[in-house]
């Protein structure tokens, strides 16, 4: 009798190892099949913009302080760079933006006058200002980790939402419920 | 075949659009603090910290601008007399624990801090079954 009791739980033990192979194999798969998001978001979120001021990327456009970005009306603070191709991508969208009246500025990351020019000329010009931010510190300083990243600022100069890469065609509605959040 | 040619011609003359910036790096990206103690504590730090550019090296491994930029703001930070610690809380503030190396003690992650405490408890009592159980035999 005990003996039977004995050998029926030795067996649900003999189960455990494949069980436990069972376990790690849907943990490894899940993991393989769908990877994980790699972008690091900002932790800034909800927490004013940083003080800085920035000297202008270009001769035509007014580099960016920390104060000018609080005037009341919110805004999309765009990271870019001349040598980042996927900001080539995204420049269209800018320009429509610009185009109904969104005030955009820009922050060139590690950029050459003259290579901002050239970009400019050759995929638009949708910013009011745009900063030099030579030593990334701006950057580093809104929690940004990479070009393109649009920040939506409301006009208390808070950060209001954080976009990783190019805007695309599908990321306006969201981008407009933002900015739409943040001026209320 | 004069196009064939044209278009090889244009294949190797083609000018790579530059995929990173034509900027010199931060003057404390690669230059170590004068101060050997100064660039001690640099150093410590920045091989903790994560290069956010490619995430799994340290600021202190990788040659992305960004790296660099990250080394010149911990270098001349350390120089103006902040400590490590705050250092990493400013970055951590901006970019989460994910940016540091060294894990932080938080709701998530006090497991980790009290499983080997967990462990050494549960082998304590385990040897001290054992040791009482052979005692007995003996006797």
């Amino acid at each position: 009798m005990s003996q039977e009791i004995k050998s029926k739980r030795s067996g649900l033990w003999l189960w455990l190892p494949l069980a436990l192979f069972a376990g790690f194999f849907v943990l490894v798969m899940t993991g393989l099949l769908s990877p994980a998001d790699r972008n690091v978001a900002s932790t800034m979120i909800g927490k004013p913009l940083p003080q800085f001021d920035l000297r202008p990327a270009v001769p035509d456009r007014p580099g960016i302080a920390t104060a000018q970005l609080a005037d009341g009306k919110p805004r999309l603070l765009n990271v870019f760079a001349s040598w980042c191709i996927p900001c080539i991508a995204e420049a269209p969208q800018l320009e429509a933006w610009a185009r109904q009246g969104v005030p955009i500025d820009g922050i060139a990351i590690r950029d050459r006058t003259e290579d901002v020019q050239r970009f400019l000329s050759a995929n638009g010009n949708p910013y009011k200002r745009i900063g030099a931010d030579d030593l990334s510190a701006v950057q580093l300083s809104i929690g940004s980790s990479g070009v393109p990243e649009t920040f939506v600022i409301d006009g208390k100069g808070i950060i209001r939402h954080q976009h990783i890469g190019d805007i695309r065609a599908e990321d306006i509605p969201k981008l407009i419920e933002k900015l739409r959040e943040a001026g209320q | 075949m004069t196009r064939l040619l044209l278009l090889l011609m244009a294949l190797v003359m083609a000018a790579p659009l530059p995929a990173q910036d034509l900027l010199p790096p931060a003057p404390y990206a690669y230059k170590q603090l004068d101060d050997p103690a100064q660039e001690a504590k640099a150093r410590a730090l920045m091989e903790t910290l994560r290069c956010l550019k490619c995430q799994s090296q340290a600021i202190s491994d990788s040659d992305a601008p960004m790296a660099g930029d990250m080394r010149h703001q911990v270098r001349s930070r350390i120089a103006a007399g902040e400590e490590p610690e705050e250092i990493r809380q400013w970055l951590v503030e901006r970019y989460g624990d994910y940016v540091s190396y060294t894990p932080q003690l938080r709701a998530m992650t006090w497991p980790l801090f009290a499983a080997p405490l967990v462990f050494l408890g549960v082998a304590a009592l385990l040897l001290r079954r054992r040791f009482r159980k052979t005692r007995g035999a003996v006797k």
